[in-house]
């Protein structure tokens, strides 16, 4: 998500990286002026800068991660970028999130927020996680070169040892409390691309083992002292609001303690999951609609195309499309429709929430930590500093962790307040609860018409788009929407790569019920996918192969031609396809990184067809961990190729017509292509590589289809379109 | 009620309703967190557990329906197959977010135990009901291979 814009910037800061530490764990707290050794003393640390590393006198090395990982290695990552300018070895590396604290941990990219999104993990902590770990090595080195009376530059770091040529050596631990008192390094030196020793390789990640026994690691998993769970039932339709309510048969179901009343809806507290699951179902409500959503998708689709046909607002014009066209010696034109799409991570939300009365702690997979504790502090009259995150990991996210109005944690929030007593509850959702829950990817209806030239140059690009805006009536729409375009609904058409010397675009923002979200990669999920459609049938029309195609139009992009070369390359683009396979071709810049897919599919004579090999090249600047890059292209565009291939959330009369995985059915294994991941060596800046798999894979298999069978499907998923053997 | 069960090798007591999903008494009463929950309709695998030996969905399985089986969970698996799904889970790196990983490797792990070579289809079809929304699915298959190598060795 890129939903804070970087014009905000702030500056990691020279100062005060390292201070002192010492105190009760004799631990050196790099980047706190605390002396205390744990990530949850560091959220007293007002005015302090990036408490980043902490080092046990066991050389246990802990990188408090300031982002969440859901998934995408983020934790591992930032270890990675301190372990390098520390020069430890992997296996004293430990990792634990940091606590809620935007003055300390905020993203570089977004301001004074903390949180994770828009792929910025690595990219907005590169310098500053380096810098704390060559702070932290530089005092290591200090306190090393007192106690044995050398100069500092004789000494040695290497793979957690410190040592000097008289043969004296000793360990992290060992100098850990002494480093603390030296002075704090102004600039510690970092090291060159050719001296590193962690980033660029691929080191196994810090979250892998307990993920393999089933540790406790998730908020499902939390449970507080006298814990009671509970459930929500909330508006059938979107906007719908409870009218009355009768809980005579859920308060006789065992378990169930009470049953409460919260703007969100009706809550049932019980004594554990079972009995709050039950008492909901015994719940008889009578909810008031009108003011609900109540239309249902296919005549949102309606109201749309016909928008489509009508001018909005113009998002870009360069030169003069409409005349271009009207001399073209050949128009290509396409009408494209995109569903509503649930992120459905497969953890479940879920939150638990203590309240005293004057503190709340929170035990969440918290993305924005900062919107968590606003909307926390603000239901409950607190002040915004006593409401402590407890970042836990989460089992995915997909944007869909990431709420600008923060109502997971909120609606906790809510009913901690309604409750009233200091006892811990847990809400739970069901998969239900989040199918159904809306926030979803926006439907969307492009509309294009693209003209060629008599040499079969691309002259003219006309583009309308009818969606909602995700951030319009939010917090953030002040920050990116401008004159009324909300710049994640055009994303990818706005700033198209291809060289186009007449194009146009223009928007039409729908005010729809239903509340919508960033979905993994945002507006790229249908920018990218028309795009890269429109360019294949205009390579078909223009008589060329669709790779040179489009090389001849991305002269001036020379990323976008490395990767989709590099694709090519290895997809063996040029020769023949094996004996009943078809390939197709996409390539696509989101979130900074850019990726070409090829993907090979093999089809059937019923119009079944199978995605068998996807080919990927990505150039995401410095890789820091290649292997980590491969698996998230893998599951990015796996994510993408399962949702094209048969997901929608439809509505009848404004009610989700999906609720679990028999109806909204995900990827399996049995869909899974083979993948193979290429990496463009590059020295630039790292960026991220959680999105940027996503959005060119649903192209690459429509290229496929069409070279395989002439038929163009242009409507999302793909079971929409005539022939899909659905 | 009160259902005296055999998990992981000893006995244990819940007292819930009887129609309490196995899930949910080895979650919340025996605080046996390993086994997650997806779907609860057995579309997603997350919750698998053994009975008797058998990848079952916890989920759909009542406390009362357990009787004498014996409830193996992923917080007490062992045995080759299982250390060498877990060995080649860790090689291969193949957890992203994690939370459907226990019911992966509780269904990898009856797969090997079933069939110690298995093939690209042997694996689809025996793991195709375990949903992982992050989609690690390429690393799973190649994790499979790699750990009926490992039992070979
Ligand atoms: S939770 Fe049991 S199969 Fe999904
Ligand atoms: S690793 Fe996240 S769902 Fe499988």
């Amino acid at each position: 998500m890129n939903f804070f814009v970087p014009q905000n910037v702030s500056k990691p800061s020279r100062r005060g990286f390292l201070i002192a530490a010492g105190g009760t764990t004799a631990g050196l707290m790099i980047g706190s002026n605390l002396s205390l050794g744990t990530a949850e003393a560091a959220k007293t640390a007002e005015g302090a800068f990036n408490p980043f590393v902490i080092i046990a006198p066991d050389s246990t090395v802990t990188v408090l991660s300031k982002h969440l990982d859901k998934g995408q290695g983020a934790a591992t990552g930032l270890a990675t970028l301190v372990a390098e300018e520390l020069d430890a070895s992997w296996d004293q590396m430990h990792v634990e999130f940091a606590p809620a604290n935007a003055k300390l941990y905020n993203n570089l990219q977004w301001g004074p927020y903390q949180g994770t999104g828009g792929s910025s993990a690595i990219a907005n902590s590169y310098t500053q996680y380096r810098s704390a770990g060559a702070a932290a090595k530089e005092m290591l080195v200090a306190a090393a070169a007192k106690a044995w009376g050398v100069p500092a530059g004789e000494i040695k770091v290497e793979m957690g040892k410190i040592s000097h040529s008289s043969g004296k050596s000793g360990t992290f631990g060992e100098f850990a409390a002494a480093a603390s008192a030296m002075p704090v390094p102004e600039k510690p030196a970092l090291k060159s691309p050719d001296q590193f020793a962690y980033i660029g390789k691929s080191f196994p990640r810090l979250d892998v083992k307990g993920k393999t026994e089933g540790a406790p690691i998730f908020a499902l998993d939390v449970k507080r002292e006298n814990m009671l769970v509970a459930t929500i039932a909330r508006s059938p339709k979107f906007g719908g609001t409870v009218k009355s309510f009768d809980a005579t048969e859920a308060k006789k179901v065992n378990g169930v303690v009470d049953v409460i009343q919260i703007p969100a809806g009706i809550a049932v507290v019980a004594k554990s999951t079972w009995p709050a699951l039950k008492g909901r179902e015994a719940l008889t409500i009578e909810w008031d609609f009108s003011k609900a959503e109540t239309r249902s998708s296919d005549q949102l689709f309606e109201e749309y195309r016909e928008l489509a046909g009508k001018p909005g607002k113009v998002f870009r014009s360069t030169g003069d499309a409409e005349a271009a066209l009207a001399k073209a010696d050949k128009v290509v034109e396409g009408d494209f429709e995109f569903p509503f799409l649930a992120h459905a991570p497969m953890e479940p939300h879920d939150v638990v929430i203590e309240f005293d009365g004057k503190t709340a702690d929170i035990w969440t997979g918290s993305q924005l930590q900062t919107v968590d504790q606003y909307v926390t502090s603000k239901t409950l009259g607190i002040e915004l500093p006593n409401v402590n995150i407890h970042t836990v990991w989460a089992g995915g996210s997909f944007g869909r962790r990431a709420i600008y109005d923060s109502h997971i944690v909120g609606e906790a929030a809510q009913l901690a307040k309604a409750w009233g007593k200091k006892q811990p509850l847990k809400i739970v959702w069901s998969r239900e609860d989040d199918i159904k829950g809306g926030y979803y990817r926006p439907m969307y209806v492009h509309r294009v018409k693209a003209g060629l030239d008599a040499d079969g140059n691309v002259i003219a690009w006309h583009h309308r788009i009818v969606g909602q805006s995700i951030l319009t009536g939010t917090p953030f729409e002040a920050l990116l929407v401008k004159d009324g375009i909300d710049h994640s609904s055009v994303e990818g058409v706005t700033n198209i790569a291809y060289d186009i010397p007449n194009m146009h675009g223009e928007l039409h923002t729908v005010k729809v019920g239903v509340p919508v979200l960033w979905w993994r990669a945002v507006g790229h999920t249908h920018t990218a996918f028309v795009v890269e459609t429109m360019i294949d049938d205009l390579a078909k029309a223009a008589g060329k192969d669709p790779v040179e195609f489009r090389m001849g139009l991305l002269k001036k992009k020379p990323r976008h031609m490395g990767a989709l070369k590099l694709a090519a390359e290895k997809a063996g683009w040029g020769s023949d396809a094996p004996e009943g396979r078809f390939r197709g071709v996409a390539v696509h810049e989101s979130f900074s990184s850019y990726v070409a897919e090829i993907a090979e599919i093999s089809t059937s004579e019923d119009g079944e067809y199978k995605v068998e090999r996807v080919v990927c090249a990505v150039d995401c600047g410095v890789a820091v961990n290649p292997d980590n890059i491969a698996a998230q292209m893998e599951g990015g565009l796996g994510y993408g190729l399962g949702h094209a291939m048969r997901n929608e959330i439809t509505l009848t009369d404004g009610e989700v017509d999906q609720a679990n995985f028999d109806t909204y059915e995900p990827m399996r294994i049995s869909d899974m292509p083979n993948v193979e991941t290429y990496i463009v060596p590059s020295t630039e800046a790292p960026t991220g590589v959680g999105e940027p798999g996503t959005p060119p894979v649903a192209p690459a298999v429509s290229n496929a289809i069409f070279a395989a069978t002439g038929t163009r499907w242009r409507r999302l998923p793909f079971t929409k379109n005539e022939g899909t053997g659905s | 009620m009160r259902f005296d069960l055999t998990v992981n090798g000893s006995k244990r007591t819940v007292d819930v309703d009887p129609d309490t999903p196995l899930l949910w008494a080895l979650r919340d009463e025996l605080n046996l967190t390993g086994t997650k929950f997806g779907c609860g309709i057995a579309a997603c695998g997350s919750c698998t557990v053994y009975l008797d030996g058998e990848p079952t969905r916890s989920c759909q399985t009542m406390v009362e329906d357990v009787g004498e089986a014996k409830v193996t969970t992923i917080d007490a698996l062992s045995g080759k197959p299982a250390e060498a799904v877990q060995a080649a889970w860790r090689e291969l790196d193949v957890p992203q977010c994690g939370y459907c990983q226990s019911g992966q490797i509780m269904a990898a792990a009856a797969l090997l135990n079933e069939n110690a070579k298995p093939s690209d289809e042997d694996i689809n079809d025996a793991m195709d009901g375990n949903v992982c929304r992050c989609v690690s699915y390429h690393r799973i298959r190649k994790a499979i291979h790699r750990a009926a190598e490992l039992m070979e060795a």
